[in-house]
């Protein structure tokens, strides 16, 4: 017989014989699929929010300089634009305002910014707010996470409390676009004037320093220099938050990988004594196959059949109520780990994709080590003797 | 770092492995022992029974083994965004010293399980087990190469460090630096070329040989594991100039990368698929004449044969598209 139709007849009777015991099958491949489920869920996920992470960073500036004070991140001069000079491959720096509003309404923090082109920053008349579509004196446009909390819509008033406690209104001008959410949910953009007096920063000041970087192999470089010139500074490289988040959310994926074990650990005994407490008719059947002339080897190979079914049926669904979990329900077993725990928690799609990178991994964590802890006990049945059982 | 689910992944798989091929090496030492077909005490057939389980066993450490090295080296490529001056997997290796030999420990692991699955197919095809004592005699010698990728592998997973800048492909790939990459890189290409074409066609002619004629087993062993060599040098040397179009850039390992279409997957696993093939065929022709085997075997190993022969040439037209194809020219014609 060819050696494949040999294997499919094989797979025709174990198919046969996996029907005959649908209960305790069943059973076993729930299990199986809750385990892959849980597994694939949380690397889905982690390597969603790694890939979302990186593709808004991809429009972030190359460099981010900070002045320090006593170690901790200071205001900038304004004549620290001056005095780093020219940069020779540097396309563009530019000051930036931003910080942090603490809401007692809601308890939580915005994050609050001016948002102005590089034109208007620079005082040219001919390019006011309302023509680029950011927000005039006493206009503000907000995120969703701080629309959806405070119950806002484009039109309505905002009032907070300023730093010297006089209060402060804004129109609402709009609703930053839903698909940016994973950073602009707490996100409250205001007119610079507006900035300095909600917040206290004086004239002449700014949070901190963006500079553009044509080349990238140039941004270390680039980085140096202006430690040498600005030796208060720190500047801190696209790169360098690129790989933050990359371990960031490995960190978390593994943990819960780790934490999941026990779970894996105590499947694999489950699966270990279900292929060891072969009942008395399974028993039968192999030792009358055997009696017909079946060798130990075929036995194996029917036995190894059934686990690679289970296996495989288990992965396949698993793997794909993973999928639907993730990216069409928001994963919201997992949402609280690898997310984080603001109160203006940002909720996203996430674009829907397999790796096969994590099909392998997964594959590793789950089918390998269940096919190896089943293989004594399926060799222990495929061994039996006969006439031991048919007596 | 030990986190990184990838990790975690490699780490289990390649324990278990290591632990698998372990117990299996404490039943050969009792198997070489106290093996003897004629006896028919309670001690043989047990010995005989055993003998189903560690096959499996080891066909199943032999499909891990293939993947973990897949996975090692993708996994490889993809944490090179993590150590800065990294650009693809050669950097990320590079991170600390137990990275190359792990690799290397792997390769070598997917060769010898091939070997033995080889030996223990024939062995199965005879009633007499006629090559079960180099069977477990090779299985003394798996179970330490196993051991040690393992150990191997948590050692460089442990220590990666990711405050080390380590060097990328640029820099060890390069025809002006120092040691055994450099050294090729730095092979001029025309006679790298006509090295690796050379040999390809003598491998290629052996194994026509072995097909049709059911000679040169031992010639066709030798020269496809040369080949093996050979093409991994010629990868170095020429080949990834051409897929790169780069006349200095000499990196095996930026072959896998999405940007040149996943090309080095094809291309290595072509290389793989026909170097198993070749030592398989090899070894079944040695074996075909033990008295037990003569009739099935020597068909077999030109079966094989003629597999490793499609592979082979698949491999070269490959190489030879990539030169054809590609718009760099390193030779005037």
């Amino acid at each position: 017989m060819i050696p494949l139709a040999r294997q499919r007849y094989l797979l025709d009777f174990t198919v046969a014989s996996l029907l005959r015991r649908p209960g305790r099958n069943l059973s076993l491949l729930l299990v199986y699929t809750l385990v892959v489920f849980l597994l694939a869920s949380a690397m889905l996920y982690s390597q969603a929010l790694k890939q979302k992470a990186a593709a808004l960073l991809q429009g972030a500036p190359e460099i981010v300089l900070q002045r320090l004070e006593a170690g901790r991140h200071a205001l900038m001069p304004a004549d620290y634009l001056e005095r780093l000079g020219r940069l020779r491959g540097v396309t563009q720096v530019q000051g930036r305002l931003w910080g942090y509003y603490f809401d007692p309404a809601i308890g939580a923090n915005y994050t609050v910014m001016v948002q102005e082109s590089a034109d208007q920053a620079a005082g040219d008349p001919a390019t006011d707010a309302q023509a680029t579509g950011d927000p005039g004196p006493g206009q503000a446009v907000i995120g969703v996470g701080i629309a959806r909390v405070r119950g806002l819509a484009p039109g309505d008033v905002l009032s907070l409390r300023g730093y010297d406690g006089r209060p402060h209104a804004f129109d609402i001008l709009r609703v930053l676009p839903k698909d940016t959410e994973l950073t602009s949910a707490d996100l409250m953009l205001i007119h610079r004037q507006d900035f300095r007096t909600l917040l206290g920063v004086p004239e002449g000041h700014f949070t901190d320093l963006v500079l553009s970087v044509r080349n990238p192999a140039e941004v270390t470089a680039v980085a140096r220099k202006i430690a040498e010139r600005l030796p208060d500074s720190r500047p801190i490289l696209r790169e360098d938050i690129l790989r933050t988040y990359e371990s960031v959310f490995d960190w978390r994926e593994g943990l819960l990988l780790a934490l999941l074990a026990g779970g894996v650990l105590a499947f694999l005994i489950l699966a270990w004594d279900k292929a060891t407490g072969l009942s008395a008719e399974e028993r039968r059947e192999i030792g009358i196959l055997k009696a017909i002339g079946w060798e130990t080897g075929t036995v194996l190979r029917m036995k190894l059949w059934e686990g690679g079914l289970i296996s495989f049926s288990a992965f396949g669904i698993g793997y794909g109520l993973a999928h639907v979990h993730v990216f069409h329900a928001g994963a919201p077993l997992f949402a609280g780990v690898m997310r984080g725990w603001s109160v203006l928690q940002p909720s996203f799609t996430l674009t829907p994709q397999v790796d096969p990178l994590q099909l392998a991994t997964l594959f590793l964590l789950s089918v390998v080590p269940y096919t190896l802890a089943t293989l004594v006990p399926v060799w222990r049945a495929a061994t039996v003797d006969p006439d031991s059982v048919m007596r | 770092m030990i986190f990184h689910p990838t990790i975690l992944a490699l780490l289990t798989a390649s324990t278990l492995n290591a632990l698998v091929l372990m117990a299996a090496a404490l039943f050969a030492i009792g198997l070489l022992r106290r093996w003897n077909l004629a006896d028919g005490s309670p001690g043989q057939v047990i010995l005989e029974r055993r003998t189903y389980l560690v096959s499996t066993a080891v066909g199943l450490v032999l499909l891990v083994q293939f993947v973990g090295l897949l996975l090692f080296v993708y996994n490889a490529e993809r944490m090179s965004v993590l150590f800065s001056g990294a650009m693809c997997a050669t950097g990320t290796l590079n991170v600390n010293g137990y990275g190359w030999p792990t690799l290397m420990l792997k390769m070598a692991g997917v060769f010898l399980a091939v070997l033995w699955l080889a030996v223990n197919q024939a062995d199965n095809l005879a009633r007499d087990y006629p090559l079960i004592r180099r069977k477990y005699a090779l299985l003394l010698l798996m179970a330490p190469v196993f051991l040690a990728e393992a150990i191997l592998q948590a050692l460089y997973f442990l220590n990666l460090d990711p405050a080390v800048i380590t060097s990328c492909c640029g820099s060890l790939f390069s025809d002006a630096g120092a040691g055994v990459a450099s050294e090729l890189a730095a092979w001029p290409p025309r006679p790298a070329m006509v090295v690796f074409f050379s040999v390809l066609g003598l491998t290629l002619g052996a194994a026509a040989v072995l097909w049709r004629a059911g000679r040169g087993g031992a010639l066709f062993g030798v020269l496809s594991l040369t080949q093996f060599v050979v093409a991994l040098a010629a990868v170095i040397a020429f080949l990834s100039l051409y897929v790169y179009e780069h006349p200095h850039h000499h990196c095996p390992f930026c072959l896998l990368k999405a940007e040149f279409d996943y090309i080095g997957y094809l291309l290595y696993g072509l290389l793989f698929a026909a170097t198993g093939y070749g030592l398989t065929a090899a070894i079944h022709h040695h074996h075909g004449r033990l008295p037990s085997l003569s009739g099935v075997l020597p068909a077999l190993a030109r079966r094989h044969a003629g597999r490793a022969l499609a592979f082979l040439l698949a491999f070269g037209l490959l190489a030879g598209g990539i030169i054809l194809h590609s718009n760099l020219r390193l030779i005037q014609p």
